[in-house]
C-alpha cells in the first residue's frame, strides 16, 4: 500500500462528515467502494496486542454512547457482554421506529459495510458466536441489498462470525432491544419484564449484546482511526458525532452528520434554516420534547443538555414547527398513534395510553371548558413508569413538554377551542396502524 | 433487611387483591391496576406485603429484598 493510500484512510482530525463521508447521492458503497476509502477491516484478534479487550478499552476511552436513544456508554456494555458466561451473541438493531428518523436507514441502504464491520469488530470484542442484523420485515428491498452486501464479504471471508440477516415487525415497541431478544428467540416481538436485560440473559438464553446499527458504524471507525480520534469531535462530556434527521419547516430537510453538543438551533441552520417563522422544536422524536423556537435554539444537542431541558436526545430527530402549525394539536396525532403501538401487555398503558390520547384530542380539537389542561396533565403523571418498557414514559414526557412549550395556547384552546392552526395539514408522520402483527 | 414493593405489569391483570391487602402502600388507578405510591416498604409492613404478594392471582407483585435504604421514588 502507498503512503498515500494510506493516508487517504487516515482522516484529518475534525474532518466531518465521518459516518457519512462515504455516501453517494445515488448508489449504495460497494465493499471495494468501502476498502478504498477506509482500508480493510482492522484485525483485532491477530495478535496480542489487539486482543479483544484491547477492543473494548478502545471504545471505553472514546466516549462512544449508544445512537439509537438511550445513549448507554457502548465500552460499558461491551464489557459487561464479554464478561457473561459462554458464548455471547450479537444484534445490531436497525429496525428504526421512530417515523421521524431515517439514518439507520440511509445508513443500510448506502454504507452497508461500516455497520457490518461494526458488527464483526463487536462480535470479536465480546467473543460472540452469533450476529443478527435486524430490520423491518416489511422492507423486502433493503433486505435483499443487504443479503447481497453480506455475500460480498462471505466471498472473502470478512465476518469470521456469521451475519444473520432476520425481518422484523414493524411496530413502533418491536425494536425496543428486549422485544427484538423475544423475537428472535421465537416469541413475538413485544417487550419483555426486566431484569433479566438482554446482556444478562438475551437470545437463547445466552448474555446479548443489542446495539443501534449507527453506533456500531461509529464503533467500525473507532477501531481504525482510534479513541483520540473520534474525541476530536464533540464535547469532552459527550464526544464524536451523531447522525440527525432534520425536518419540518426546513428548507434542505434531511440526514446531517452532527457534532455531539452542537446547539439545535445551528442543526436547523445545517437543513437550510426555518422556511417558515419557528413556534417549537420536537426534539428526540416521539420519545423527546417540545422545546420553544426561542429557548430551544441553543440547546446543545446531546443527552445531558436535552435531558435537563425535559427532553431527550433520542435517536437525533429535530423537527421544526412552524407558527402557522398547532403544536397541540400535533403532540394528539402523535399520541393517538402511540396509544395505538402498545404492546397490549401492561394495563396502565393499555388504558392509560388512549385515555390520554383522548384528553389531548379534546384539548387540541374541541376545548375543555377550563378543565382538559389539568386532565391530560394527570393523566400523563399517571401513565409514567407503569409499563414494563419506556412506552408511556415517553409518551408521557412528550406530553408534558407540550404543555409547557405551548401552555399560553394551551390555556386558549382550554378556554375557547381550537386555534386556526390545528386544522393545518399534519406535519409529523404518523404512520397507519400496521396491522396486528408482532410475530 | 430492606424490602422493595414492584409490579410486573406484564403480568398483572388487574384483580386489585393487593390495594385490598395493603391499602398503605397500593392504590388503584382509575383502570384498576394497582399504583405503588412508595416502592420502599416500611418495616412494620413486610409481612403484609407478602401476604399480599402471595395471594395475587398472577404473581405479579414483586417484594424484594434490597441492599441500601429505599430512596427509590419510581412508582411500579
Amino acid at each position: 500500500m502507498t503512503a498515500l493510500a494510506l493516508a487517504a484512510h487516515r482522516p484529518a482530525e475534525l474532518r466531518l462528515p465521518r459516518v457519512l463521508a462515504g455516501i453517494s447521492h445515488y448508489d449504495v458503497a460497494s465493499l471495494g467502494d468501502h476498502e478504498e476509502r477506509y482500508g480493510p477491516l482492522p484485525s483485532w484478534g491477530q495478535s496480542g496486542r489487539r486482543r479483544p479487550g484491547r477492543l473494548i478499552d478502545v471504545v471505553d476511552a472514546s466516549g462512544l454512547t449508544g445512537r439509537g436513544g438511550a445513549g448507554f456508554p457502548t465500552g460499558r456494555k461491551l464489557r459487561s457482554v464479554a464478561a457473561g458466561p459462554g458464548a455471547s451473541v450479537v444484534v445490531a438493531n436497525g429496525a428504526e421506529g421512530e417515523p421521524a428518523s431515517c439514518k439507520d436507514r440511509l445508513l443500510l441502504t448506502r454504507l452497508p459495510h461500516l455497520v457490518l464491520d461494526g458488527i464483526t469488530l463487536a462480535a470479536h470484542a465480546v467473543r460472540a458466536r452469533s450476529a443478527y442484523l435486524c430490520v423491518h420485515g416489511q422492507e423486502t428491498e433493503l433486505l435483499g441489498a443487504l443479503a447481497d452486501a453480506l455475500a460480498e464479504r462471505r466471498a472473502l471471508d470478512l465476518d469470521p462470525v456469521p451475519i444473520q440477516l432476520r425481518g422484523i415487525p414493524g411496530r413502533y415497541v418491536a425494536s425496543e432491544q428486549s422485544a427484538i431478544v423475544q423475537y428472535l428467540n421465537g416469541g413475538p416481538a413485544k417487550p419483555t419484564f426486566s431484569p433479566p436485560r438482554p446482556h444478562q440473559r438475551g437470545v437463547r438464553g445466552r448474555p446479548t449484546l443489542v446495539n443501534n446499527v449507527e453506533t456500531l458504524a461509529h464503533l467500525a471507525l473507532i477501531a481504525r482511526f482510534g479513541d483520540r480520534w473520534f474525541r476530536a469531535a464533540g464535547l469532552p462530556s459527550a464526544p464524536g458525532t451523531a447522525l440527525a434527521t432534520v425536518s419540518g419547516a426546513v428548507r434542505r430537510p434531511g440526514v446531517y452528520e452532527i457534532e455531539l453538543g452542537t446547539p439545535a438551533g445551528q442543526v436547523v441552520m445545517m437543513a437550510g434554516g426555518p422556511a417558515e417563522r419557528p413556534a417549537a422544536l420536537l426534539v428526540g422524536g416521539y420519545f423527546g420534547a417540545w422545546l420553544p423556537a426561542g429557548p430551544g435554539w441553543p440547546v446543545p444537542m446531546c443527552h445531558a443538555a436535552l435531558k435537563a431541558a425535559g427532553g431527550a436526545m433520542g435517536a437525533g430527530i429535530v423537527v421544526v414547527l412552524p407558527v402557522s402549525s398547532c403544536g397541540l394539536a400535533e403532540t394528539a396525532r402523535v399520541i393517538r398513534y402511540l396509544a395505538g403501538q402498545n404492546a397490549g401487555q401492561c394495563g396502565p398503558c393499555m388504558f392509560g395510553l388512549p385515555a390520554l390520547a383522548d384528553a389531548m384530542a379534546d384539548l387540541a380539537y374541541q376545548g375543555g371548558r377550563g378543565r382538559a389542561v389539568e386532565r391530560v396533565a394527570t393523566l400523563a403523571g399517571l401513565v409514567d413508569g407503569r409499563g414494563a418498557c419506556r412506552h408511556p414514559d415517553g409518551a408521557a414526557q412528550l406530553v408534558r413538554s407540550a404543555l409547557r412549550a405551548f401552555a399560553a395556547d394551551a390555556l386558549r384552546h382550554d378556554q375557547r377551542g381550537p386555534c386556526p392552526g390545528a386544522a393545518r395539514a399534519p406535519l409529523l408522520p404518523v404512520p397507519g396502524a400496521g396491522g396486528r402483527d408482532w410475530a | 433487611m430492606n424490602y422493595e414493593l414492584r409490579v410486573n405489569p406484564i403480568a398483572c391483570a388487574g384483580h386489585g387483591v393487593c390495594a385490598e391487602l395493603l391499602p398503605e402502600i397500593i392504590e388503584l388507578d382509575p383502570w384498576g391496576y394497582p399504583v405503588v405510591m412508595s416502592a420502599g416498604v416500611p418495616h412494620g409492613l413486610v409481612e403484609h406485603a407478602k401476604r399480599a404478594a402471595a395471594a395475587c392471582p398472577t404473581l405479579a407483585l414483586l417484594v424484594e429484598k434490597i441492599n441500601s435504604e429505599p430512596p427509590v421514588t419510581r412508582r411500579g
